[in-house]
């Protein structure tokens, strides 16, 4: 460890490290916005990443080492050997760009990261500060590579025309001449594959089990959170336990049951599925919350002559008003995103609901843009209300989430 | 003297309370019994059955009523037959009413006999794959449009007891041994398993170190936050395809990327090959529930006391050790139960495989075959003895996770 520990071997190798980690961005960015070639280059990346990391522990600030690393890169990319390699056929302007990136990254990075690092032995906490940066920039580009890149090809692919998928797969930058053209899966979509229709279904399907679940859990959660009784704890350990049923398990039995009652290929029959499967973790969510909530309140109510179902209705409901909105948030989401059920008991092409609508899209015969731009339609709705009610979704899912 | 303990049975007001909170709760049980509680015994009950899914549609007698001919050659035809080609039917009976205005000419043959325009027939016992047709001469009277009209409206009764597998009194084993038979179970197992630790463990390591990425405030942190939060919160079909649509071998982004920067020569077939695809199905895994994860332990993170970093920091802890011994004692309580819950929820997950490889190429779990036994192979029972197995398998995980959780009551 104490070899490691050094002013100089620290450096160089967070600086090789942190060109590598620049250099692989750089290139997958620039080969996912044009196209074009670019891929990482081992020498480059060896020689610049050791400039950058020495360089902070002689150089007075960032600017200084940006602007090295910079000559070096550019050289380097001059001689054939950069850190970012670049194909033929590429623009000045991308080249260009690709080399400040990777430069500046690099330089400002490693500015950052190594302040504080002297050459010669390094205490301990200099040491792991330097590396909990290190790790601290890895972790956000490659958290937010991660999740960026799935979208940004569901979008892009579902923009693009057949040929130009198949020509080359990498290629997404979007040809803005085409106009309305653009959209023409979504268009499509909608005109001859009835999504219109399955959006609706959807929504008002998700909207009832939403309903359906509150009316159900309130009560329950209530009786679980306040009320003594024997068995509450059972219950409600029961309830965490139902919870963890899987789906698979029960959809056989209610594929045979729903075959024999004719509720099958009905919206009905989903409306009655889906809040049964979400009752209990409505009914987990809001017991913990309605515990939370104080009794005094309630007894002041019950005192002044109110019931106990008038006590929930004018007090503890108001009260729980957020709960309510995180709750309905989650049993949104998750009827929303509903597969399985939607799956097996759908087969009528005009009750399906988006997420079935979507399933149907998956075959060889339908172009795949029309798959993302499937993909996209039943992605937005949940996405904009997430990003809308970020706060309520947030809490709802750390407080029901147990399920998958 | 009287009596000064405590009352020790419950009282009227005790009494009245629980009738109330029984009566708030009758809802919710009397909807997740019928939807959880009795699929539950019918899978175990079904687990036991010879059914195929061709038996979800129970042997019956069909008929069907014609007027054919003209003038004199009128007749009424019945076509009866047996809708299995195996199984019989038993005290098979057919009747109907003739209406006004057709009037039977002769005598009908076989089983049946006419008294007046009442039409009854006994089959007595039926053969499977039976059908056999019925003709009652008959002459036309008064307008001919208006009695074919009501010919065809009047329904003839049939009667008839065929056997249903779902419901007598056959059972067998054949479903548990199909199972467990030819070392396929084993392997399923063991694809099941791999899948759930390593899909948990990732998940939750990952998790950790987004985690820690957010603990700390700074702008965009809230944005980064629901960033992070994407794959958790889209449809899995859409993120599933998506991921079979960059990971095509053929069309895929990311083998174009691959091949470009040489890293591979030739295009992957990800989702197409052992022990890639496996592999592949649980990064998917990973990365879809790594937020999930990440919100929790972030949850718990923020909830521990700062003064124990400052006397920390007051000793000369370097952040190492301060991670070490400080902040992962403290999320161990979180992350045992986090683990549990997600390895149960791993365990019973469907949609994802399903949806990326439809089980093929060695990811096929035990939830991806109870859909392939009841409905590729169209052998329901098959489906449920797998069903049965996933249950038990759960049972043992819950007992597990409460034992757990009673420890750990930060849930």
């Amino acid at each position: 460890m104490t070899a490691i520990r050094q002013g100089h071997v620290t450096g160089a190798l967070l600086g090789v490290l942190w060109m590598a980690v620049v250099a692989v961005t750089v290139a997958v960015a620039m080969s996912f916005a044009t196209g074009a070639g670019f891929r990482p280059g081992l020498i480059g990346i060896l020689v610049a990443g050791l400039v950058s990391g020495l360089a902070p522990l002689y150089l007075p600030n960032r600017w200084a080492v940006s602007g090295l690393t910079f000559v070096v890169v550019a050289a380097l990319s001059f001689a054939g050997a950069g850190p970012v390699q670049i194909g033929s056929g590429v623009s000045a302007l991308s080249v260009l760009i690709s080399l400040l990136v990777t430069a500046l990254s690099a330089g400002i990075g490693m500015g950052a990261i190594l302040k504080g690092v002297t050459p010669g032995p390094l205490t301990r906490h200099v040491f792991e500060a330097a590396v909990i940066r290190f790790l601290t920039g890895f972790g956000y580009i490659f958290f937010t590579a991660i999740v960026i890149i799935p979208f940004y090809v569901m979008v892009m692919t579902s923009l693009k025309s057949q040929q130009a998928l198949l020509q080359n797969p990498l290629d997404f930058s979007l040809d803005l001449g085409r106009g309305v053209d653009l959209f023409r899966s979504y268009i499509e979509l909608f005109r001859d594959f009835n999504f219109g229709t399955y959006l609706w279904t959807s929504f008002y399907v998700s909207v009832l089990t939403v309903i359906i679940t509150l009316a159900f859990s309130i009560p329950g959660a209530y009786a679980v959170a306040r009320l003594r009784f024997r068995g509450a704890k059972a219950f409600s350990r029961g309830i965490l336990l139902i919870y963890m049923v899987p789906m698979i398990v029960l959809a056989l039995p209610i594929y045979i049951g729903f075959s024999m009652a004719g509720l099958r290929n009905t919206i009905f029959g989903i409306v009655i599925i889906y809040p049964v499967t979400t009752i209990p973790v409505g009914l987990y969510m809001l017991q913990g919350y309605f515990r939370g909530l104080p009794a005094e309140v309630e007894e002041a109510g019950l005192m002044d002559g109110l019931s106990r179902l008038a006590v929930i209705w004018k007090i503890t409901l108001p009260l729980a008003l957020p709960a309510l909105a995180s709750v309905s948030l989650y049993v949104f989401m998750i009827a929303w995103n509903e597969f399985l059920l939607a799956f097996m008991l759908l087969d009528d092409p005009s009750k399906f609901t988006l997420t079935r609508g979507v399933t149907m899209l998956n075959s060889s015969e339908i172009p795949r843009q029309h798959l993302m731009a499937g993909a996209v339609i039943a992605t937005l709705p949940i996405m904009v209300i997430f990003l809308g009610l970020e706060r309520f979704m947030t809490k709802g899912l750390t407080a029901g989430s147990v399920k998958g | 003297m009287t009596d000064l303990t405590p009352p020790t049975r419950r009282g009227p007001l005790a009494k009245r309370e629980a009738r109330l909170a029984w009566g708030l709760l009758a809802p919710t049980l009397l909807s997740v019994s019928l939807v959880v509680i009795v699929p539950l015994l019918a899978i175990f009950w079904i687990s036991f059955k010879p059914v195929e899914l061709a038996d979800l549609r129970p042997t019956a007698p069909i008929v069907r009523e014609s007027l054919r001919g003209e003038g004199d050659d009128m007749r009424v035809e019945y076509r009866l037959r047996n809708s299995s080609r195996t199984d019989p039917i038993a005290g098979v009976t057919l009747s109907d009413t003739l209406p006004e205005g057709l009037v039977p000419t002769g005598e009908v043959e076989g089983a049946c006999s006419l008294d007046g325009q009442r039409l009854t027939c006994d089959f007595g016992d039926i053969e499977g794959g039976f059908n056999e047709r019925i003709r009652v001469p008959v002459t036309l009277e008064g307008d001919a449009e208006a009695v074919e009209a009501a010919a065809e409206a009047s329904e003839p009764v049939v009667t008839g007891k065929g056997r249903n597998v779902l419901t007598d009194a056959t059972f067998t084993l054949d479903n548990f041994r199909m199972v467990f038979d030819g070392g396929e179970f084993w392997s399923v197992l063991g694809i099941t398993l791999f899948y759930a630790v390593f899909g948990t463990i990732g998940a939750l390591v990952v998790g950790l170190f987004a985690a820690m990425l957010l603990d700390k405030s700074f702008r965009g942190q809230g944005i980064l936050r629901g960033l992070y939060l994407f794959p958790y919160v889209a449809p899995v079909i859409a993120v599933a395809f998506t991921w079979v649509t960059l990971f095509d071998p053929f069309s895929g982004s990311a083998n174009a990327l691959l091949v470009q920067m040489g890293v591979s020569s030739q295009a992957i077939n990800f989702f197409g090959e052992r022990p890639l695809a496996l592999i592949m199905v649980t990064l998917f895994e990973i990365w879809r529930y790594f937020p999930l994860s990440f919100l929790f332990i972030l949850a718990r993170m923020q909830s521990i006391d700062t003064d124990m970093y400052e006397a920390a920091d007051m000793d000369g802890a370097s952040p190492f050790q301060k991670f070490w011994y400080l902040s992962l004692p403290q999320l161990l309580g979180i992350l045992s139960v986090l683990f549990l819950l997600r390895f149960i929820w791993t365990f019973n997950k469907f949609d994802d495989i399903f949806l990326l490889t439809g089980g093929n190429a060695g990811t096929r779990t035990l939830t991806v075959n109870v859909y392939e036994q009841a409905f590729a192979l169209s052998n329901i029972g098959a489906g449920a003895a797998v069903a049965v197995v996933v249950f038990l398998c759960l049972l043992i995980f819950s007992i597990l996770f409460f034992k757990t959780m009673s420890r750990e009551e930060g849930l």
